[in-house]
């Protein structure tokens, strides 16, 4: 191994050792305290090291990997993504009984899967990253081993996403015999346009089908109500951000090398796109729980990145790569808030823990109003830039159907978003007790202070994170 | 810079309401005129400079360079005359709300403030994406107007008139971004700039596409029929404040853009749907006047006249006329002041009666002789009696009309018969009669004298001298129009 291909792969190596480290220290002795200030370290150290590994980008390393800046850039914010959630929910963690360490040790394993998937450039890399991924997904979503509900997720996350890799294994089968190469990159691609043999076309709805499982688009996406609702709070961030992050690098990077004009492929995309955003809005607006709530929107939020990878070309590459950074902080703001209100028995997640919260708290209360007008798409926050750059990216590929469709369906999702800010904003009743809370503690309040700040940051200032995705999204 | 201080001003007023605001309920009230007195000031200022030709005054900073989008934001007579009654009638909405809102007084004027703060980016940016921005920006506030402090429906009121603006504005946002875009096909570069987009060659059907996109919003803050249902709604439920600045100035923002956008970017297309549009004037002012006599509920009955007064704006933008444009114009502003000044009126009766149902008022003039006396003032500038400013808007718009549509004129005619219904039978209803519910009400309070004066005079000064604002308005009539009516007169 040359000493660049080692340089490009620290992040990778160090995330790794870190998950040893937590584990050996968890042998040694159970402390949380340590758990969580390896991981902090580790994530911190995985992230500093980006720097020399773009220095020395891109390097294939054999077929298996390719660590270009494009995967940097979904590495730093899977990254960056792990280090908040692990502050949010470090509080939320300790006031719970059971054993919190190995909590972190799943956390670091599934992110160094969705890092090596943003990396994969073959077959065999890909699978195994996502099954790194899956794999340590399962415990994480069945932690809290005393409630069945937590239980009942993990369960129908485990035999779904165990289907959903078959298909994707069948399916990578099927297009190794199509075209005798588990390489993905270009140099294999012997299927020109025009000629589209059975099996290759078999082969690529096998693969979509275990991709829409992981993103979780219409018609894949029965189970995200359900492991939303039901894992806990800091795992369905997880979920939400992480374990995507990882699965739309790789999506826009098969596209890419899949060549652009692929017919049967953009058709297949636009319907899933539609689909989700009309299906994802609508099933929206009849919930009273917020996890349930933010699980559909969340399937209509991945219609939206959708448009922007259907439109292609190096504009909806990064236009989809922002929408995606953008998604997570303000995804991870909003749960980070739902984490802050959480007490030691119980989460907050219906509407009445939230009834009358700007009166009672209105710092926390505003801070998740900007995170809920960012998912609306509204200015000054990132999600309007997001949106901003899709609209963009849409339009200049004249994907008119699509751009209407993500204008109604936007407008449907406002809906349910200021109902949500309408309940913070009501009045409170007499006499109601809502002093059983505890605090939110200092690291969570200052990420929390953080991902506010780089909401409005990506909202107003794009330049220098949007100039770095496009230089690396033009491979 | 001075045009960035007009938008900062409100907006760090704002938030200084909101931490001096902690247990005081003085200390925003203050803070908030202090801020909107100070932009008035400024804006006054630049009425007495220098008024040249093209912008008078121009802030433009570079922002989102890969897509050519810049922090442009420039002032003319035009966009100087609507600050004016921007930050007038913000000051008139925080007296009038002085004694009705008391609860969350803080959180009130800040929204108030930024709400403010959103209209005056709107007549000033000429980047069409910050013009978006701002444009959505003064939603938020506005909704929280209506949804916390507003009467019965407030909640249903604010969604419906959050979702009505938003999908209108989505919509136009693609007709921004498409714009952008043919600009960059041609030009090999991305550019938002109103004066880069205006000479952008546009196939016939790509500009009647596009301008449906803006004119899709516009039609909805205007508001034109059929997309006028928010109004009522939302102008009833809101307090006082809001009523204000719904009527007086969101209203206008729409045909501001129609005016500053849709007309200079697309005049072939307007000129092409211009009978369609005057149509939906017609049909507005028809409508909203014959709706008007109908209501029994105050300020819903003063919402539908907004409807009626807008339509003849429209009809005034679209007539390809400059004299019609000039009476549009004339009309938006004075629009502002009597409307304004009527749901003043309104929540100071239903702050002293807690009622807003017209069968329950009758003979107030007795009770309240300086209030009525006031309220008539207003309802006659609203019906349009010559010497206010109503008169010469419309009486502009209908002499413009009449010279290239004369159907058209004389149908909205019949408007300005109705609209006497409406405001003798509003009198006769409230405040004249016998008061046989024996109200005995508090006058008007020193306070509510200074608005009303000033609202007074206001509308004194458009109805007397008008030359003062249209001069201000002139060099903006020369470019849009001259293509309008060219296309017209090709088309005869």
């Amino acid at each position: 191994m040359t000493r660049s291909a080692v340089t490009a792969l620290l992040p990778l190596i160090i995330l790794a050792l870190t998950s040893i480290a937590v584990m050996l220290a968890i042998a040694v002795r159970r402390s949380h305290r340590a758990a969580v200030i390896i991981s902090l370290a580790g994530l911190v150290a995985a992230f500093v090291s980006l720097w020399p590994a773009s220095s020395v980008a891109p390097v294939p390393i054999m077929s298996l990997l390719i660590i270009d800046r494009y995967a940097l850039v979904y590495m730093g914010v899977v990254l960056a993504a792990s280090t908040a959630l692990i502050l949010l929910s470090h509080t939320y963690l300790a006031a719970r009984s059971e054993h919190k360490e190995e909590f972190y040790l799943l956390l670091l394993l599934a992110t160094t899967g969705s890092m090596a998937l943003a990396a994969s450039s073959h077959m065999v890399s890909v699978f195994l990253s996502l099954e790194l991924l899956s794999i340590s997904l399962y415990a994480l979503i069945a932690y809290p081993r005393s409630e069945p509900l937590a239980l009942e997720a993990g369960i129908k996350y485990l035999v779904l996403a165990a289907s959903s890799s078959a298909f994707l294994l069948f399916g990578f089968a099927v297009m190794f015999v199509a075209e005798g190469n588990m390489d993905f990159r270009p140099v294999s691609a012997t299927v020109t346009a025009g000629t589209t043999p059975l099996a290759y076309l078999a082969g690529v709805v096998l693969v979509i089908t275990g991709i829409g499982f992981k993103l979780a688009v219409v018609p894949f996406h029965l189970w995200t109500p359900d492991v939303y609702q039901g894992a806990p709070l800091p795992v369905t961030a997880f979920v939400a951000t992480v374990s995507k992050g990882g699965v739309f690098a790789f999506l826009l990077r098969w596209l890419q090398w899949r060549s652009a004009d692929d017919k049967a492929l953009v058709i297949i995309l636009t319907i899933l796109a539609i689909a989700s955003m009309l299906a994802g809005n609508l099933l929206a607006l009849r919930q009273t729980n917020i996890k349930r709530l933010l699980a559909y929107s969340s399937i209509a939020h991945m219609g939206y990145f959708l448009v922007a990878v259907i439109a292609g070309g190096s504009l909806g590459r990064a236009a989809a790569t922002y929408y995606f950074a953008a998604y997570v902080v303000t995804i991870l703001g909003a749960f980070g808030c739902l984490l802050a209100l959480s007490d030691s028995n119980r989460e907050a997640e219906s509407f009445d823990d939230i009834r009358g919260l700007f009166w009672r708290s209105p710092v926390l209360a505003s801070v998740f109003t900007a995170m809920l007008l960012s998912l609306a798409g509204i200015p000054l926050t990132a999600g309007f830039l997001g949106k901003f750059y899709v609209f963009t990216a849409g339009t200049s590929a004249a994907t008119w159907a699509l751009i209407t469709i993500l204008i109604v369906s936007s407008t449907i999702g406002l809906v349910y978003y200021l109902r949500i800010i309408v309940a913070m904003f009501s009045e409170l009743e007499r006499g109601e007790s809502t002093s059983s809370r505890t605090t939110p503690g200092v690291l969570a309040e200052l990420s929390l202070a953080v991902l506010t700040l780089a909401l409005f940051v990506l909202g107003v200032y794009p330049g220098p994170l949007w100039h770095a995705i496009r230089t690396a999204a033009a491979f | 810079m001075v045009l960035l201080w007009l938008v900062l001003i409100p907006l760090i007023g704002g938030i200084l309401c909101l931490t001096a605001g902690r247990g005081n309920a003085r200390a925003p009230r203050w803070i908030a005129i202090a801020a909107i007195s100070l932009d008035l000031m400024l804006t006054a200022t630049l009425w007495a400079g220098t008024p040249g030709s093209g912008w008078w005054r121009q802030f433009d900073r570079s922002w989102i360079p890969e897509f050519g989008i810049r922090f442009h934001l420039a002032l003319d007579g035009f966009s100087l005359s609507l600050l004016l009654l921007t930050f007038f009638l913000g000051l008139m909405s925080i007296l009038a709300s002085w004694n009705e809102i008391t609860e969350r007084v803080a959180f009130f004027h800040f929204n108030l403030l930024w709400v403010l703060a959103g209209i005056a980016g709107v007549f000033l940016s000429v980047d069409l994406f910050l013009f978006y921005l701002f444009w959505e920006l003064m939603l938020v506030p506005m909704y929280f107007l209506i949804g916390i402090w507003g009467h019965g429906r407030k909640i249903y009121a604010a969604i419906k008139f959050f979702l009505f603006t938003q999908i209108s504005g989505l919509l136009m946002l693609a007709a921004i971004v498409a714009l952008a875009i043919l600009y960059q096909q041609k030009s090999g570069s991305y550019s938002f700039e109103l004066d880069a987009l205006r000479n952008l060659p546009l196939s016939p059907g790509a500009g009647r596409i596009l301008m449906l996109g803006f004119f899709a919003a516009f039609a909805v803050k205007l508001p034109a029929i059929p997309f006028h249902t928010w109004l009522p709604d939302a102008h009833t439920e809101a307090p006082t404040a809001g009523s204000v600045v719904l009527a007086g100035l969101l209203l206008k923002t729409g045909a501001y853009g129609l005016i500053r956008f849709v007309l200079p970017l697309f005049p072939d297309a307007a000129g092409e749907f211009a009978p369609a549009m005057m149509a939906l004037g017609v049909a507005g002012v028809l409508y909203g006047a014959f709706m008007a006599v109908a209501q029994s509920d105050l300020k819903r009955l003063i919402a539908y006249t907004s409807v009626s007064h807008m339509g003849f704006v429209l009809i005034g933008i679209f007539a390809g006329n400059p004299t019609a444009l000039t009476g549009a114009f004339i009309q938006m502003i004075s629009h502002g002041i009597s409307t304004g000044a009527l749901f003043i009126i309104a929540g100071a009766l239903q702050q002293r009666m807690h009622t807003r149902e017209i069968a329950r008022m009758g003979g107030l003039w007795q009770t309240v002789p300086a209030l009525s006396g006031a309220a008539f003032f207003f309802i006659m500038a609203s019906v349009g009696l010559p010497g206010l400013g109503d008169f010469v808007g419309e009486f502009l718009v209908l002499l413009g009309t009449f010279q290239t549509h004369a159907v058209v004129a004389t149908l909205a005619t019949v408007g300005i018969i109705v609209a006497t219904l409406y405001g003798l039978r509003l009198t006769a209803k409230v405040f004249q009669g016998p008061n046989s519910r024996d109200w005995v009400l508090p006058d008007l309070f020193p306070r509510e004298w200074v608005v009303a004066v000033c609202m007074m005079a206001g509308l004194l000064w458009l109805g007397l001298y008008p030359q003062s604002f249209i001069d201000m308005f002139k060099a903006v009539v020369q470019q849009p129009v001259q293509a309008a009516s060219s296309v017209d007169l090709a088309r005869r």
